[in-house]
């Protein structure tokens, strides 16, 4: 009690020193660069959400802001409307079919090569790390000829894949893995350098090899990271459109969601109305995700590893 | 079980750093050897050398009689516990005892057997299932212990396995760690900067300094004799009163007092070494005697300790607990001549 008491007189005596004002001051600037940027973020996702539940003609005539007082004369006709046109469930499939491997195959190849970059010693080791994050900076534009070009030469064209009984989307699974491994080499080799060497150095003792280090204790260890690298290069394969129109084109068989969803509104912007239903439906698959791979985002995994 | 020989090992990084050099101990069989110095000076090193996680320069090191050298860590058949414990955070503490056994390729139930008696030597056995997060820092330490009991090994590596505990708690793991030793007869290297530790602990303490071992030997020899001047300042608490002296026809002589020396010493000059016990309040008819101004008083109950000026110099004297001193008093202290040391001026090494 009395302890409670001598810290609030304390308290007390120090409002309105500078210190005081400088730290509310700072908190008060903290809050409103945060809420500014929510807002940002949420208003446009709002409009799009109130503008697919609008009818064509209102969309046309009045802001979606106006939508949300009395009379309300939403509708679910954009979202069934959307649902009906013929190749969305093809593009959800191939969107699938792309998204996942090309999820899987840069970040199982990311672990192995982050590991060896973070804990083992090779010659040139740092000189090809280095290189690896000069990548990062190379604009994707730029590589779309010379990959193509590669691509059509060892026959790695949907047709050509279709002819020989391959999945038409290989092309597209290589070039993801490309452009997604230096950004996830480099984030778990980071993850991966920071774990104790004394894990390390006690798993040699111990008699664990090179592989059994990296199955047992690293990749365990490091499910907050990969977790959070699954999400990243997900989300960024299922919401590319130009990769994929690149390198298999926006024929239906093969396109992704991205590609049906432009189709979905004309060359002059007409059915607009569809486009927004459309992206919200197409946000679940994302949002689901996430939301399941959230969980594994403990905080603190690595406590009671190392420190008394 | 098997002892352990350091041959010459040198340690270098390049070719101006090196920091073990030329090392030689041989630790006998279920010996429990203690590697102090202070912080940098190699003793780690010389240890994580034996463990395989360095390669040895030049040298060899052999457990038992088969050189080490090129032997992988893992079938040195060591088992080290680390500072800082290392324990596999995801691990359940059976997992983490089972872990070495398992690579081992050892049967089930053989494994069972192993961890199920190294947690009931430890008292871990109601924690078997929880993780490391979930224990305390004594705990977590055990576990560690048991990750390494379990693979009964011949060497035990304890690189400061103490340090990361609570003063209380240091002082009761001092003693479960000598039972443990004593159970388990097995020979036990044991890497610490406290003084305190490696003079309680080991049968045998090995004191290293910039890279050189300086002295190895039973604590109470290391105590009573030093063999240099850094021994001598780094083992005991409060440390030893170091007065320069010059020496004439067998009597030292320093700024405050005299002292006629037990036997001769073939120097002039030098310093004086003498712990704090051998200051004190009981004056000998016909000893030495010296006048202390004192400046601190550190009462601890059992004792009490003077700092102060004798002559020009520095000195600490252990007095009688019940004697009334206050600071910027001068006393008059006898000094014990039985356990005097003398270091020589140039080489620092001891003469007496």
């Amino acid at each position: 009690m009395s302890v409670a008491a001598a810290a609030r007189t304390e308290s007390t005596a120090l409002r309105f020193s500078p210190r005081w004002i400088t730290d509310r001051l700072g908190g008060f600037v903290l809050h409103v660069a945060v809420i500014g940027l929510t807002v940002a973020w949420v208003v446009p996702t709002l409009g799009l959400l109130v503008t697919s539940f609008r009818l064509p003609a209102d969309i046309a005539n009045s802001g979606w802001w106006t939508a949300l007082a009395p009379p309300y004369k939403f509708t679910l006709d954009n979202y069934s409307q959307m649902l009906q046109a013929s190749n969305l469930g093809t593009g959800f499939f191939n969107s699938f079919m792309i998204s996942i491997p090309a999820t899987i195959i840069p970040v199982t190849i990311a672990a192995f090569a982050a590991y060896s970059f973070a804990w083992m010693k090779f010659p040139g080791r740092d000189w090809i790390f280095l290189a690896l994050v000069g990548l990062l900076a190379v604009p994707l534009q730029l590589t779309f000829i010379p990959v193509t070009t590669v691509f059509v030469k060892l026959g790695l064209t949907p047709q050509h894949l279709t002819s020989l009984g391959l999945p038409p989307f290989i092309p597209l699974w290589l070039a993801h893995a490309g452009y997604g491994l230096p950004f996830s080499i480099y984030l778990l080799s980071n993850f991966f350098r920071a774990l104790p060497s004394d894990l390390f150095e006690s798993a040699e003792i111990d008699g664990a090899g090179t592989l059994t280090v990296f199955f047992r204790i690293v990749l365990p260890l490091s499910v907050p990271a990969l977790a959070s690298l699954v999400i990243f290069q997900f989300l960024w394969v299922w919401n590319d459109l130009l990769v994929a129109l690149i390198y298999v084109g926006g024929t239906a068989s093969v396109a992704p969601v991205t590609v049906s969803l432009v189709n979905l509104v004309g060359s002059y912007g007409q059915n607009y109305q569809l486009l927004t239903a459309a992206a919200f439906f197409s946000m679940i698959v994302p949002l689901v995700v996430f939301l399941s791979l959230q969980r594994y985002f403990v905080r603190g995994i690595l406590a009671g590893s190392v420190k008394g | 079980m098997a002892s352990v020989t350091y041959d010459h090992v040198v340690k270098r990084y390049t070719a101006d750093i090196t920091v073990v050099k030329d090392f030689n101990v041989e630790i006998k069989d279920k010996e429990f050897m203690v590697l102090v110095g202070p912080s940098g000076c190699g003793k780690s090193t010389a240890l994580r050398m034996l463990a395989g996680l360095e390669a040895i320069t030049e040298g060899q090191i052999r457990i038992g009689d088969r050189v080490v050298n090129n032997v992988a860590a893992k079938d040195r058949d060591i088992a080290m516990v680390f500072q800082s414990y290392a324990l596999y955070p995801h691990m359940s503490v059976y997992d983490n005892m089972a872990f070495p056994l398992q690579m081992q390729r050892m049967k089930k139930d053989e494994i069972d057997k192993r961890v199920k008696n190294a947690s009931r030597i430890l008292g871990l056995d109601n924690f078997l299932k929880r993780k490391p997060r979930a224990l305390s820092g004594g705990q977590r330490q055990r576990v560690a212990l048991g990750r390494a009991i379990v693979r009964s090994p011949k060497v035990f590596l304890l690189d400061e396995p103490l340090s990361n505990l609570d003063a209380k708690l240091r002082g009761q793991t001092r003693i479960e760690l000598q039972k443990l030793h004593r159970d388990l007869e097995t020979t036990f290297i044991y890497v610490t900067h406290d003084q305190v530790e490696a003079m309680t602990m080991g049968d045998r303490i090995a004191i290293m300094n910039a890279g050189i071992l300086q002295q190895v030997g039973t604590p109470g020899d290391i105590y009573d004799h030093p063999a240099n001047l850094f021994v001598a300042g780094f083992i005991g608490s409060p440390t030893m009163n170091f007065v320069p002296a010059s020496v004439q026809n067998g009597t030292a002589k320093a700024s405050g007092f005299e002292v006629k020396l037990p036997k001769p010493i073939d120097a002039a000059k030098g310093t004086l070494g003498f712990r704090p016990e051998a200051v004190t309040d009981r004056i000998v008819d016909g000893g030495t005697a010296m006048e202390m101004k004192v400046d601190v008083v550190e009462r601890l109950g059992s004792d009490q300790f003077l700092y102060g000026q004798v002559g020009s110099d520095q000195v600490t004297a252990r007095v009688d607990p019940r004697l009334s001193v206050q600071p910027g008093d001068k006393v008059r202290l006898g000094l014990d001549t039985r356990t005097l040391h003398f270091f020589d001026a140039e080489s620092e090494q001891a003469l007496l």
